[in-house]
């Protein structure tokens, strides 16, 4: 099993160099720069700001730089959290722990990216787990009473409810709630991340289209496993309809469920633009598009960069719980 | 077991994650209603770029900063007129090149220093400094040198038009009169900065300085920066080392950075601000027939309106671009689609500060016809396809649909519409890559000359390939115009050779439209969205 992680691991750092490189050249090949303002910016002062960031030199020295601040140069993970919570927030420091400088951001003159990353990452994250939890109550709840009362009204209802998940955007379902939660009922803020109660809404309305898919996936699976020998065998010993779901047919009944977790982990946990954007979360979704718009060129590296080794370390993970689901499954 | 041993770690796993984040949001500022501390929740708009007043560019930035510094002169009550703000009294010289400014003895940074002229000197210096690569350094190019200091073509700013006599009176030699420098002092490319704090992280020419963050700044103005949570809000809390003709009444204000128009227009219906930038334009409307509204719509010193690229044919040709601009209904594009009471715009400059036109579009189908025919495409015949550009947004968008409407059913003229993302737009316009190109100027400062200058042959900000000789030796005369009356008389001129040479379209004149709570006292806004923070006052 090490060995198979190890090799994967090493496997990702090809694909992570050509991320970097591809996004590297494809912002630089986009009209308009970082400098590009409505009012004209006179030729001195452009050259001295290029200057100032290193633009005036060719792109190959640009890239080849932008590589060797990137590139690990210690390995030191507990300095990672040394310098936690300068902010208020739950802040990491990829300079001090590996040695990784993913540059100054051009929009924000006094911010780093590892910062910027930094400071923003935690909000996207914790509203991940909160919108996880909900998926995964919800849904697998739903999932396992549909597939336990196949064709009957709990199926339909669950399955409905379902499908009314996946359809209805977040961006209509997130309104929605503010509407009736935070401004008639006045329960909630209409937007923000001060209290612990902001977290409510934004929770709900991302958690709701997960959990969704996930009552689906579940309903599939459980009743193809409900089907197998061995829960025939399990029924005709006797055993009680909860101890055969709980015991026996979860497990399988749950792979699929798995199986779409793991890039759905990546996406729910590095920021959506949307709920970001409803609630007015300080997260890293929100700063992920905005930096394209601004060809903060470095911004949108860095999170690029950060997003494709969450997916890659996640889908890992996967694999890893499903050999261990999935008898039938073996590392190599 | 297995199964159950499984699964019913998951959710533990991510209660335990939740609870070990959670802490971070305990530190929040809590936000309440009751009555305390004054402070003024205000909706500012997108997250500002750094509070440095010689780095920044926008708007959003400038409310945070003119709460933080203060100027030689600062806004009246109203906020139209102008107050003194460090300069407690000023002269100006006969020929009006030399302008003195006394400042008050007992001014102070936020950390108890005295603020000198000295402290304004070196402030001008640093914008100047060429490796500090400031945008808006060309807002002080009116002094002698100043320029030249920029291009990096004297290097000694002694030789320069700024000067320090004593330690309370600052000189400004001017290259040419300017009449509106009062105006031009109020912006924040003037304002000082107390070098030894900047100094103490890092060289002070040096961009991405670390000196604007709560704990490191230092400023002079009414309020003082408390904390700083980025794409959250800024607070800032009531300067004690404040010596102003007002003492502020607020006890603080919160700069909510909020980029999107619906979840401001939510927040100020939950209680949680008490000015908007703005209004979706679906909600004006409704707000609009509610009793006692807290809608506001104010005048907003810009324009909005289509450049035509003039070096490409037909659009080289004066009378095509007449027929274009007599063939629009402005009426019905300010009625129907953008309903906030903007105003037709029938020539370019809006009529304000003593500005009125010389000459007007007189819209008519019939002489819009006759203008294409005699240019050679009657009826839009031999006419290529004309291409609108704008850049990506719904309320571009539908104004360039009823334009096309309007120019395909008057003229028979073919349009195609592009819209582009808005650097990309910004790189098509810069290079004339273009027919006709959506644009808007909002003054620099409210004084007809921000609008006329850019139509100056080879300006930076032309972007329409008009060059016209007469125009510019007209433009270079304002500045020296004998008196008001003479200078206006000569924008009158100039508005009007733009309004019969029409290298640009003038479409409407802005309006800003906001929601504003009644609790807040002695709310003024001038033309472009400024004020001065110390006047305002909060309702219990």
């Amino acid at each position: 099993m090490l060995r198979f992680i190890l090799k994967r691991l090493l496997e990702t750092i090809p694909v992570l160099l050509v991320i970097v490189t591809a996004t590297f050249f494809m912002l630089r090949l986009v009209p308009g720069g970082p400098f590009t303002a409505e009012k004209a910016v006179s030729k001195e002062i452009m050259q001295n700001l290029e200057a100032h960031y290193g633009l005036d030199k060719p792109l190959g020295r640009q890239y080849l730089s932008y590589l060797a601040d990137l590139a690990p140069k210690r390995f030191a993970p507990w300095r990672l959290f040394a310098d936690a919570d300068r902010n208020g927030t739950l802040d990491f420091d990829l300079q001090a722990a590996f040695g990784i400088n993913l540059g100054p951001s051009f929009k924000y003159p006094n911010r780093t990216v590892n910062e910027i990353i930094a400071g923003k990452l935690p909000a996207s994250l914790e509203l991940g787990l909160w919108a996880l939890l909900v998926a995964l109550a919800l849904g697998i709840t739903l999932g396992v009473l549909a597939a336990m009362r196949k064709n009957t009204g709990v199926d339909y209802a669950a399955s409905t409810l379902a499908m009314v998940g996946i359809c209805v955007p977040t961006f209509v379902m997130g309104p929605l709630l503010v509407l009736l939660f935070a401004l008639h009922l006045r329960w909630f803020n209409a937007s923000g991340w001060y209290i612990a109660a902001d977290r409510v809404l934004p929770a709900a309305t991302l958690g709701l289209v997960y959990a969704a898919y996930i009552a689906r996936l579940t309903r599939g699976g459980m009743l193809e496993v409900l089907n197998q020998d061995y829960i025939r065998t399990a029924r005709a010993k006797g055993a009680s309809e909860l101890r055969i779901v709980l015991r026996h047919a979860l497990r399988g009944g749950l792979l699929p469920v798995v199986t779409f977790l793991g890039p759905a982990i990546a996406g729910i946990i590095s920021g959506s633009f949307v709920i970001e954007t409803i609630f007015q979360i300080p997260g890293l979704g929100r700063e992920f598009v905005n930096s394209a718009f601004n060809r903060d060129y470095t911004l949108v590296s860095g999170t690029v960069l950060l997003y494709a080794g969450l997916i890659v370390g996640l889908n890992l993970v996967v694999d890893v719980i499903q050999v261990w689901l999935n008898p039938r499954l073996k590392f190599e | 077991m297995r199964a159950r041993l499984l699964v019913a770690p998951i959710p533990a796993l991510l209660l335990l994650g939740a609870a070990l984040l959670a802490p971070g949001c305990a530190k929040a500022p809590a936000l309440d209603a009751t009555p305390g501390p004054k402070i003024l929740r205000f909706g500012n708009g997108t997250e500002p770029q750094d509070l440095d007043p010689h780095i920044v560019t926008g708007v959003t930035e400038h409310h945070i900063i003119s709460a933080l510094f203060e100027g030689l002169v600062t806004y009246d009550a109203s906020s139209e007129g102008t107050a003194p703000g460090v300069a407690e009294r000023w002269e100006t010289s006969p020929d009006k090149l030399t302008w003195t400014f006394h400042l008050r003895p007992d001014a102070r940074w936020s950390n108890g220093d005295s603020l000198t002229a000295r402290d304004f000197l070196r402030s001008f210096q640093r914008i100047l400094t060429p490796s500090l690569g400031s945008e808006y350094a060309y807002k002080l190019h009116h002094v002698v040198g100043a320029e030249e200091f920029t291009k990096g073509k004297i290097t000694d700013f002694a030789q320069t038009g700024f000067s320090a006599p004593d330690d309370h009176t600052l000189v400004l030699r001017l290259k040419h009169p300017v009449p509106y420098l009062l105006e031009a002092l109020k912006h924040y490319s003037w304002f000082p900065v107390h070098l030894p704090t900047i100094e103490k992280f890092g060289p002070a020419d040096r961009r991405g300085s670390r000196w604007t963050l709560p704990a490191n700044f230092v400023g002079n103005g009414p309020f003082v920066l408390k904390t700083w949570l980025s794409n959250q809000m800024i607070t800032v809390e009531r300067s004690p080392t404040y010596r102003g003709a007002v003492t502020p009444r607020l006890d603080g204000i919160a700069f909510y950075a909020v980029d999107s128009e619906d979840a401001e227009e939510r927040m100020f219906r939950g209680g949680q601000l008490h000015v908007t930038q703005t209004v979706p334009l679906g909600r004006i409307d409704a707000y609009r027939s509610q009793p006692a509204s807290p809608l506001v719509i104010a005048p907003y010193y810009g324009t909005y309106f289509y450049r035509f690229n003039t070096t490409r044919p037909p659009l080289d040709d004066a009378r095509v671009r007449r027929a274009l601009a007599l063939a629009i209904d402005r009426e019905a594009i300010v009625k129907n689609i953008l309903r906030a009471g903007q105003e037709p715009a029938l020539h370019f400059t809006p009529p304000y500060a003593g500005f009125t036109p010389g000459e007007v579009l007189r819209p008519e189908l019939a002489e819009a016809r006759r203008l294409l025919a005699a240019a050679g495409y009657p009826e839009g015949r031999g006419l290529r396809r004309i291409e609108i550009l704008h850049n990506t947004m719904e309320a571009h968008k539908v104004v360039a649909e009823a334009i096309q409407q309007m120019w395909k059913t008057g003229l028979g003229v073919d349009v195609a519409l592009r819209n582009e993302e808005w650097k990309v737009y910004l790189d098509s316009q810069h290079s004339l890559a273009f027919d006709v190109a959506r644009s808007g100027w909002i003054g620099d400062y409210p004084d007809p000359h921000t609008f006329l200058d850019l139509w100056v042959s080879g300006g930076g900000n032309n972007n329409t390939g008009y060059a016209n000789p007469a125009y510019d030796r007209l433009l270079a005369t304002a500045l020296n115009a004998p008196d008001e009356p003479a200078r206006m008389a000569i924008y009158r001129e100039l508005d009007a050779i733009i309004t019969r040479d029409l290298p640009v379209l003038p479409l409407y004149f802005y309006k800003r439209v906001y929601l504003l709570s009644p609790k807040v006292r002695n709310w003024s806004s001038n033309i472009l969205d400024n004020r001065g923070w110390q006047y305002l006052d909060l309702a219990n």
